[in-house]
């Protein structure tokens, strides 16, 4: 039924098009099909990137930074407690009219922003258990507890109350799960009896209109011609699914698409020398790290977590598994982001001083274990080679690890339940905040880890540290508790701070206006093809 | 033969409810759920956990899962796939069509060049023709296929620029909406100029890489059996009666020999859907091999339940036609005794 | 292998195993494929003597390098070294072992299970026997590698899953050859023969009859090998196989597919070797069925 209609629209658009001149379009070769087409619910960056054409948030990041702008909301303001945010919305902006035999009736208003926020929130509310309903990162951004009422006090304002100041929150505001959707058209769906299609095919805001997904081969969209930051010079945006970072490049090659994600770091060096490739870098957002889990012994000992972090050649890490894609991590948060401790004193490798301090210790023969991803990330292009190559360093001071792997699913949980003894794990930043990797990743609540805490480590300094700064508005006092979190953290090793990788892109010559993103996100969003 | 139908059919019933069990349970024993396989880097809260644990019946007790999965497939419901939320037939068949194009093609290209090479090797018995063309075929019989791939990848695609490497149609230029789901169908019905052209290009590298096997197997197995049909007396007569070689070949031993060939392309089929899934991995061809595969990957069970039991069923299929066929050809044949 | 097949003959009268090995040193192609066998056996036993280096040590500085006739290799390392600078010679020798030893204990394991399978099917019949080809039937309709990684999926990824799974998989070749050859056996004279003789069922199972089997189940043997270290291999790349830093040549290749473009020799090694011993062992196979089947052995 629901294939029939996608059927009928893109019959009906190829009958268009065939009447137009050559359309304008932009491939992206993305990596894998997306879970579905409502950003609130998905956590990959895959599935994140496939919706994002389709929508807009109160306020958005600038391309290619981390900085936030007015979206749909055209200005907004904080009070000075810093407990209340006034959103005013933009005037006249338009859903996409005709996916799904959808019209909108009205403009964008503070309807669909409430509607988009009490999905999430209300457990009672109609669309909030329509697809299994996990809303997961409006969870873990803390919003149930953070957010205390949104209203409308009329159409185009709307004003959210928080139970306490959160420096960040403009910034969350603007990821993806904050994003828009319209409440005409599930009202729409409700009654047609298939609010399941709600999420399956959006109808959104944003610069381009969804037109036909097949699954693990293509989705397409084309512009929308009352977008509200102008129409888009590109009539037609396809992602041409491709899992293999090989076949991307292939594909990048012949000039079946003009952006690909994720390359192979060995294949670099080829893309740099492509006369018809412009390699885009940028300095991601993230970290790489080793985690020692210190709840089990010997672990538990700083001097043997500071040993084995000296043990491994991290810079032969960086030449074989990044390709030199990176740069070698000394504080758990990346230089580009503010109160980045430019004084810490990295670990040197030291193997010799490694297997000293270890035998001090009483160790000079141990049996552990060391978990390796099973997938590729920003953070790890490699993590089984990376595994291999520490394993090898680690044989050299006695201590023999096993290497682990379990299906990605399995690998978290496992991770995050502690199974561990060592495991490789990082982290790409959501919103360009400091708390965001410090509190997230190396938090505890009430003296017990948090589940993202994969080295299971707390600190009670470091706790209060990172819980204040939270609260605070001025960033100078926010990042002198930073720096000393980082120090603390770089005392005390929960984590071998492995690599920040650079981001890579390889993008047509024939493409212009596009911008990587640190956060790892892709926007395509004024990007335009030469010819 | 009415009879040997309904004796044949009736046999598969068993085989499909065991299927059916064994899927079932098979599944459930794979570690981890696919509930936990959504907690992504951020981590689910253990309340959420169990609501939609709930919410899928995940909770249930696991006769209770199976009866409701065989009253749901008979029916003609086999689940809703978790990941996607789309039902998995709907999926199934979304994707089987590129599946089929594949394998058609690869078993398109495994006759036109097995079946004439084992013939030729045949005519001309211990020559250099023959030891050269057997000599591919037991290449081609003994070839890691995914190698294969990658290797024809990297010759033909990357360094020489002929086909493309992965995908069934440059996107950049050819729009077609899908309607029937077979590319070669579809990029006709666009009307494009080209488009067909350029769907075939996609086609050649996958095709060939899963025909191999079967290519190999199916040359080897012409020759044998052109050997035994050359052997028999009125092949002898013929040659007596000072026919000319070929004309003795093509005309009185081909026919008979390519019996067993028939049947043994039928058998090929299973063959042919193992060969897919590496096949589909290398090119990133979005047909129903990749599919279970990423399917496992995420633990998504009703995917990998339907998907595994559709797959087997049209093997079973297959095979029932297979044995039907032999028993139309050669009546003394029946199975089980 | 070898020894393997040269034990199985010599059960036969003398006469008969000459008569067997001038049928199969007639066969050129067969000879050349056993004296490869041979030599990635002994390769594969004496590893840690011929290896030039430990399969495991990482030499840094020395990652990525090209065999010897490419330019810019190292004559320290004969083939090369793979992306973290091990030794390709010494890890593609340790992974002869790997390879065989798959190949042999699935062809073991299998046989020795489908023989008993196959025999009490084809002597007891009835239930027994419909629910064994039931079964049988049942693994074949699923596609080998479906079937495989599912069950790899449920046991996790390791060596000895490996085998596991490809036995099961395998099982139904033999199970289905030895019933066919038994049935077909049991209506013959010397059969029935020692059936009114008293013969004891056991006996007569195993003495009597499996005997006159092993001609075919030789040959499939001999091809299950090679099958099973396809097999195998097809799932090492898949990363389900041998577990690094294990040397297995189809997880050797599946750990370099990013190095396909920059430097395919180190993706092109594994899978030659995988090549050439699958098709040394097949060649064998093939003189073997010839020598064995005298049908085809007088054409």
């Amino acid at each position: 039924m629901k294939s029939l209609k996608i059927m009928g629209a893109a019959l009906l658009l190829s009958t268009m098009m065939t009447g137009m001149a050559q359309a304008k379009s932009l491939v992206y070769c993305s990596e894998g099909s997306p879970e579905n087409f409502t950003p609130a619910m998905n956590t990959t960056g895959t599935s994140l990137d496939a919706a994002r054409p389709v929508f807009n948030q109160l306020v958005q990041f600038v391309p290619g930074t981390t900085q936030v702008e007015p979206g749909l909301a055209e200005k907004y303001e904080v009070s000075a407690d810093g407990l209340t945010l006034t959103f005013h919305l933009r005037k006249g902006v338009k859903f996409h009219s005709g996916v799904n035999g959808f019209t909108p009736t009205r403009d964008f208003n503070a309807d669909d922003v409430l509607f988009s926020f009490n999905r999430q929130w209300k457990a009672d509310h109609p669309f909030h258990k329509v697809s299994g309903g996990a809303f997961d990162y409006f969870n873990d951004m803390g919003m149930p507890d953070l957010l205390a009422s949104i209203e409308a006090p009329d159409p185009l304002t709307v004003v959210m109350k928080l139970k306490a100041p959160n420096a960040p929150i403009l910034a969350n505001l603007a990821m993806d799960f904050a994003t828009i959707q319209s409440a005409e058209y599930a009202d729409f769906l409700m009654k047609k009896g298939t609010p399941e299609q709600f999420d399956q095919i959006p109808v959104g805001t944003g610069p381009f209109s969804f037109v036909e997904y097949q699954k693990d081969a293509v989705i397409r969209f084309k512009a929308n011609p009352d977008y509200w930051g102008g129409k888009q010079k590109v009539d037609d945006l396809v992602f041409a699914i491709t899992p293999d970072a090989t076949a991307r490049y292939g594909k990048m090659q012949a000039g079946e698409c003009q952006i690909m994600v994720a390359p192979n770091p060995a294949d670099l060096d080829a893309m740099s020398k492509d006369g018809n490739i412009n390699l885009m870098q940028q300095a991601g957002l993230n970290i790489g790290y080793m985690a020692m889990n210190a709840q089990k012994p010997p672990f538990d000992k700083v001097e043997v977590r500071k040993a084995i972090a000296m043990a491994i050649d991290r810079d032969a890490i960086l030449k074989e598994v990044y390709q030199g894609a990176g740069q070698k991590a000394k504080n758990p948060i990346p230089p580009t982001m503010w109160s980045y401790d430019k004084d810490a004193k990295d670990i040197p490798y030291d193997p010799a001083k490694a297997a000293e301090m270890l035998k001090a210790a009483g160790i000079t023969s141990l049996d552990t274990d060391l978990w390796w991803m099973p997938v590729q990330r920003p953070y790890n292009p490699n993590a089984k080679r990376m595994a291999e190559m520490m394993q090898a360093d680690l044989e050299k001071v006695g201590i023999h690890a096993k290497l682990v792997s379990y299906e990605w699913g399995e690998y978290r949980k496992r991770a995050q339940a502690g199974e561990h003894q060592m495991a490789l794990l990082g982290w790409t930043g959501d919103n360009g905040d400091p708390d965001n990797f410090l509190a997230v990743l190396l938090g505890c609540k009430d003296g017990k880890p948090n589940a993202n805490n994969i080295p299971k480590w707390c600190d009670t300094k470091f706790q209060d540290d990172v819980n204040k700064a939270v609260t605070l508005t001025d960033p100078a006092e926010r990042t002198k508790l930073y720096v000393d979190a980082q120090r603390i953290v770089d005392d005390q090793v929960p984590w071998l701070n492995v690599a920040h990788s650079t981001v890579f892109e390889p993008v047509s010559k024939k493409v212009v206006g596009y911008k990587v993103s640190p956060l790892g996100s892709h926007v395509f969003t004024n990007v335009d093809v030469t010819e | 033969m009415f009879k040997f139908l309904l004796k044949r059919l009736a046999l598969t019933v068993p085989t499909f409810v065991a299927l059916m069990f064994i899927t079932f349970v098979m599944i459930r024993m794979v570690p981890g759920d696919p509930i936990e396989v959504r907690r992504g880097e951020r981590g689910i809260s253990p309340e959420r956990l169990e609501m939609l644990r709930h919410e899928m019946g995940l909770d249930q007790p696991v006769w209770k899962q199976f009866l409701d999965y065989v009253w749901g497939i008979l029916h003609g419901d086999f689940g809703t796939s978790i990941i996607s939320k789309s039902p998995v037939l709907h999926e199934f068949l979304t994707l089987f069509p590129a599946t089929i194009e594949l394998t058609f093609f690869a078993m398109l290209i495994a006759v036109f060049v097995g079946v004439p090479a084992g013939v030729f090797a045949a005519a001309r018995r211990g020559g250099i023709f023959d030891q050269t063309l057997m000599g591919i075929a037991l290449t081609g019989y003994s070839m890691p296929i995914f190698w294969w791939g990658l290797l024809l990848v990297l010759f033909m695609s990357n360094t020489l620029h002929l086909t493309p490497v992965s995908g069934r149609v440059d996107l950049i230029k050819f729009y077609y909406p899908q309607v029937t789901g077979f590319a070669i169908i579809d990029s006709l019905l666009s009307g494009k100029p080209g488009a067909l052209a350029d769907v075939l290009r996609h086609l050649i590298l996958p095709s060939i890489v899963l025909g191999t096997v079967p290519m190999a197997v199916i040359a080897r197995m012409t020759r044998s059996s052109m050997l035994e049909v050359l052997e028999e007396d009125y092949v002898r007569t013929a040659r007596a009666k000072g026919l000319s070689a070929w004309r003795v070949v093509g005309l009185h031993a081909l026919r008979n020999a390519l019996i067993p060939v028939v049947v043994s392309i039928g058998l090929q089929v299973g063959t042919l859907l193992a060969g897919a899934v590496l096949t589909e991995n290398i090119f990133s061809w979005p047909g129903v091999g990749h599919w279970l595969t990423q399917s496992i990957a995420r633990r998504d069970y009703p995917a990998l339940q339907g998907g595994i039991l559709l797959i087997a069923t049209i093997v079973i299929i297959v095979n029932v036609l297979v044995d039907l066929t032999y028993a139309a050809i050669n009546p003394r044949i029946r199975y089980g005794k | 292998m070898a020894s393997e097949v040269i034990a199985t003959t010599t059960a036969s009268p003398p006469s008969s195993l000459r008569a067997f090995w001038n049928s199969f040193s007639e066969n050129r192609g067969a000879v050349i494929g056993m004296y490869v066998v041979v030599a990635i056996v002994l390769i594969a036993i004496f590893a840690p003597v011929l290896a030039p280096y430990n399969p495991l040590e990482q030499f840094k500085g020395a990652t990525k390098l090209p065999p010897f006739w490419v330019q810019g290799s190292d004559p320290k390392y004969w083939l090369g070294t793979d992306a973290v600078g091990r030794d390709m010679l010494s890890r593609l020798m340790y992974g002869a072992r790997i390879s065989l030893f798959i190949g042999l204990s699935v062809m073991l394991v299998s046989m020795v299970l489908g023989v008993i399978l196959g025999l009490a099917s084809a002597f007891y019949g009835g239930i027994i026997d419909v629910v064994i080809i039931r079964i049988m039937d049942l693994i074949m309709a699923i596609p080998s590698l479906v079937l495989e990684i599912l069950i790899i999926a449920i046991t996790g990824p390791s060596l000895l899953n490996t085998v596991i799974a490809i036995t099961i998989v395998y099982l139904p070749r033999y199970v289905r050859l030895l019933r066919a050859s038994a049935i077909a056996e049991l209506s013959k004279d010397y059969v029935t023969a020692a059936k009114v003789s008293g013969v004891g069922k056991l006996r007569l199972m195993l003495v009597t009859v499996l005997p006159n089997c092993t001609a075919p189940l030789i040959v499939q043997a001999a091809l299950g090998i090679s099958d099973a270290i396809l097999e195998a291999s097809g799932l090492g790349f898949l990363g389900l196989g041998a577990q690094p830093p294990t040397p297995e040549w189809g997880a050797m290749l599946a750990d370099t597919r990013d190095l396909m473009q920059s430097h395919p020799w180190v993706m092109a090694l594994p899978g030659l070797c995988i090549l050439i011993t699958v098709m040394a062992i097949n060649l064998m196979g093939d003189g073997l069925r010839d020598a064995l089947d005298p049908r085809l052995r007088k054409s």
